[in-house]
């Protein structure tokens, strides 16, 4: 295999093992918020503006893993 | 298809680059000074249809604020505001037409590269990391101004090996900050340039349009999420000692709360 190669599968393997966790935890999280707003409906503002928060915490991940990526494709 | 990970430069003020995202984001703090001033000179006492609007929309991120930080919230919240309109006016600014499409063919290295005039200011990380470490200087600065010397021990705590141990992971997470907030925006909105970039490169009419729409939502939850967590920072940083007591004040608030709903 050729460094371009290389690059390509790297690329691939980062964005495809970068995103499981992210994606399991935004699941997680996403579903006990319906769950809460579910059992308390006044309280769905505040859950939503933390979930959202939260949300924004765990996708930093998924976008470093794609950040990364980008740098191996371009840079 | 053109996707370039950095900005490409325009042209240059003796050794000072004007890049495209420099140039798209003069243009919207033009915009922004521009409709201030003018909403500013057409503020009345009875608000016509624009002002109530306006009215709402600050009205509704002040009740935001204190549902996060309490009444503290007033002192910083234009900041934070103004953090949330001019991430929001140029995450959307670099969707609109014109913007990545109108540009000029420059000869580097041999062959032509094609040179857009504009690129959404928020797509570069310089534009995001600068809009970051504003952020986090500003923590410190209210922190500091708000509880004196008292702040540091936030950072260097001699009171306990454990306590110690924490102020210096705090150190750390200061930093890690500046990276985390900087790389969120730059990867969400440059990744949209680019998911927009293959589609349109694939089927250029009506199917990209589902995307502009996805671009435009997260546009706006970004710059919300710059916003919050800007405010969220800040007030953890105002409450160093005796932040407990306000802290549970608010709880006791929500408590009753939902019990009188129920």
């Amino acid at each position: 295999m050729g460094t371009e190669e290389v690059r390509m599968l790297a690329m691939a393997i980062v964005m495809g093992v970068g995103t499981i966790s992210p994606a399991l935890g935004i699941g997680i999280m996403a579903s006990k918020a319906m769950e809460a707003i579910g059992r308390n409906p006044e309280a769905a503002s505040k859950i939503q503006t933390n979930m959202i928060l939260a949300v924004a915490f765990t996708e930093a991940i998924a976008i470093y893993a794609l950040v990364v990526a980008l740098i191996i494709k371009f840079v | 298809m053109h996707i370039s990970l950095v900005a490409e430069k325009i042209f240059e003020i003796g050794s000072f680059t004007v890049t495209n995202s420099l140039l798209a984001s003069v243009i919207t703090s033009l915009l922004l000074i521009l409709a201030s001033v003018f909403i500013n000179k057409a503020l009345k006492k009875s608000p016509g249809k624009m002002q109530s609007v306006i009215e709402m929309i600050i009205d509704w991120l002040d009740e935001l604020a204190q549902s996060v930080g309490g009444k503290d919230t007033r002192a910083f919240l234009p900041l934070v505001i103004t953090f949330f309109i001019f991430i929001l006016l140029s995450n959307w600014l670099g969707l609109l037409p014109g913007f990545g499409s109108i540009g000029l063919y420059e000869i580097e290295e041999g062959h032509k590269v094609f040179v857009p005039l504009f690129r959404g200011a928020t797509a570069d990380l310089n534009t995001t990391l600068a809009l970051a470490l504003v952020s986090v200087f500003s923590v410190q600065f209210y922190g500091i101004s708000k509880n004196k010397l008292k702040y540091l021990t936030r950072f260097f705590n001699f009171g306990s090996p454990i306590m110690f141990f924490t102020g210096l992971l705090e150190l750390i997470s200061e930093f890690s900050k500046i990276i985390s907030f900087s790389f969120r925006l730059f990867g969400n909105v440059f990744a949209g340039e680019v998911l927009i970039a293959v589609i349109t490169s694939l089927i250029p009419v009506i199917v990209p349009l589902p995307f502009f729409g996805l671009e435009i939502f997260v546009g706006l939850i970004q710059a919300l999420v710059f916003a919050m967590l800007t405010l969220v920072f800040i007030n953890i940083g105002l409450q160093i000692h005796g932040g407990e007591t306000h802290e549970n004040v608010s709880h006791e608030l929500a408590r009753e709360e939902v019990e009188h709903g129920n």
